[in-house]
């Protein structure tokens, strides 16, 4: 702030206090001893006494006065004065945070050294873990991690990027980004029908083993490059495993036929610039534990 | 001066008043506005551009901060859970400000890019399909009606003349994202959740 708009401040700060001190005893009446004063004010013969206002009642005025006064000497308040005590919110906000860094960096700095497998073992830590996970990543997966319609289960041992603690870190570090194009017009509808129920073989699920037989030469050259020629899929690219009976869309006949005919596209946000990497070890560990608890 | 006096003059009383509330807007209000940190945008801060405006009206009209507000203050707690507390030069273009004052859901000052297009878009959609304890309502007519960007360029001239730096061309080229009809409300919506708070993002 310029000096001419901390003077500005600081005068209009202080003329206000002035005015209020000025007001209060300018208007001020000091007790009356012998007959009591009237206002004069007569309603149905009932009169008005003019008292002065009580002494305590006074004195908070003046106590009032008082505190701006001792809070804006102490405080910031008046322009560029900071204030003798030199506070500032910022100042506090980073002692409160030196001070939770001061005493949580030995426990993350313990978590930190220890491997995944081990870590996820700690309860205590999979007790904070736990709270990074509601706060940063249940609203998508579910707070159970079963995820939901498009957005992947993640207790159940089966993964689209692979789940390896270096898999998980790189999915939760940079995120993901997964597409499948649509293959509607190129199949056409008969085409559509026909893969979906090879689709729904792979895993056993009911199929029409007919259009089945039809459908696993159409696999065989449109979909084998990203899901492989057994449909076991590929975590390079993000082809889920079809064989599994896992479906993040559904896998109902009609759900199948809709994912070949206008593809899918789906997305991880990143989540490095939301966390420090203490904090995505212990999400690592979490996500790792979730699909391997007894 | 005599109580009396002020109370028997309606005039004076009016002027007097007026004079009490402007000198506490003089002391706290006018001196922001050539202040720097209120007045000097935060680095990579740019004017909406034309979707996203769109989407910040939306809000406006569903009403969101109203619920939700677009504040992190300095708090551990919430510096923690949001990111870097907000700072005056993130909202230099924005007018009016959608600070909120009531958290009934999360403050969204930093959602941008937290989630996916598609998490937001089940979100309007149905809240509880994606967080089930969620409270908040359904959103289901931004999926039909259409943003035809007609006032967009007007909007954006508007926003110029309080100070918002649009160029002349950015304004002639306002309704080009919606030409082909077929930006919906929730793409606009989410265009601008998107980008909330992208500028500034751990607490250092």
């Amino acid at each position: 702030m310029s000096s001419f708009w901390s003077g500005w401040v600081i005068f209009f700060t202080a003329l206000t206090i002035g005015a209020s001190v000025w007001l209060l005893y300018a208007n001020r009446k000091v007790e009356v001893r012998g007959e009591e004063p009237k206002t004069g004010h007569v309603y149905d013969g009932i009169e008005e006494y003019d008292n002065p206002l009580p002494r305590w009642w006074f004195n908070l005025f003046l106590l009032s006065v008082a505190f701006s006064v001792v809070y804006l000497l102490l405080y910031p308040g008046l322009g560029n004065f900071p204030g003798l005590l030199g506070w500032n919110s910022i100042d506090q906000w980073r002692r409160e945070v030196d001070a939770a860094e001061a005493r949580y960096a030995p426990l993350y700095a313990r978590y930190r050294a220890l491997p995944v497998e081990e870590l996820s073992a700690d309860p205590e830590a999979m007790k904070m873990a736990r709270r990074l996970f509601n706060n940063h990543c249940s609203q998508c997966h579910g707070a159970d991690a079963r995820g939901g319609y498009g957005f992947p289960n993640l207790t159940d041992d089966d993964w689209l990027y692979g789940g390896t603690p270096e898999a998980i870190e790189t999915t939760i570090r940079r995120g993901r980004s997964g597409a499948m194009p649509a293959w509607g017009e190129i199949l056409g509808a008969e085409g559509v029908e026909n893969v979906a129920h090879y689709v729904l073989s792979l895993s056993g699920a009911d199929h029409d083993p007919v259009r089945a037989a039809a459908g696993a030469p159409l696999f065989a050259s449109y979909c084998a490059a990203c899901h492989g020629p057994d449909g076991k899929g590929n975590p390079a690219l993000g082809a889920p495993n079809l064989t599994d009976g896992v479906w993040l869309y559904g896998g109902s006949l009609e759900m199948v036929k809709y994912s070949i005919r206008n593809g899918r596209s789906n997305r991880m946000p990143p989540q490095e610039a939301f966390l420090d990497d203490d904090r995505i070890h212990l999400l690592v560990a979490y996500v790792w534990g979730l699909s391997r608890r007894p | 001066m005599k109580h009396e006096i002020v109370e028997k003059h309606l005039g004076l009383m009016v002027v007097l008043i007026l004079v009490v509330i402007s000198w506490g807007g003089l002391a706290q209000i006018v001196p922001l506005f050539f202040h720097e940190a209120t007045t000097e945008p935060v680095e990579g801060l740019r004017p909406y551009p034309p979707l996203v405006l769109e989407g910040r009206d939306i809000y406006i009209r569903e009403g969101c901060h109203v619920c939700h507000t677009q504040m992190v203050r300095p708090l551990r707690a919430e510096t923690e859970r949001y990111g870097h507390y907000s700072v005056a030069g993130e909202y230099v273009y924005e007018h009016p400000f959608l600070w909120g004052s009531k958290r009934t859901g999360p403050d969204l000052a930093r959602v941008g890019g937290r989630y996916s297009d598609e998490w937001h878009r089940a979100h309007l959609y149905n809240p509880r399909d994606v967080v089930p304890e969620s409270n908040m309502p359904a959103y289901p007519w931004l999926f039909e009606r259409i943003v035809t960007g007609e006032h967009t360029a007007a909007k954006m001239r508007a926003l110029a003349k309080v100070g918002v730096p649009y160029t002349e061309e950015e304004i002639a080229r306002a309704a080009e994202p919606f030409a082909k009809g077929d930006v919906r409300e929730v793409d606009a919506l989410i265009a601008y959740l998107q980008q909330l708070g992208t500028h500034l993002r751990k607490a250092q």
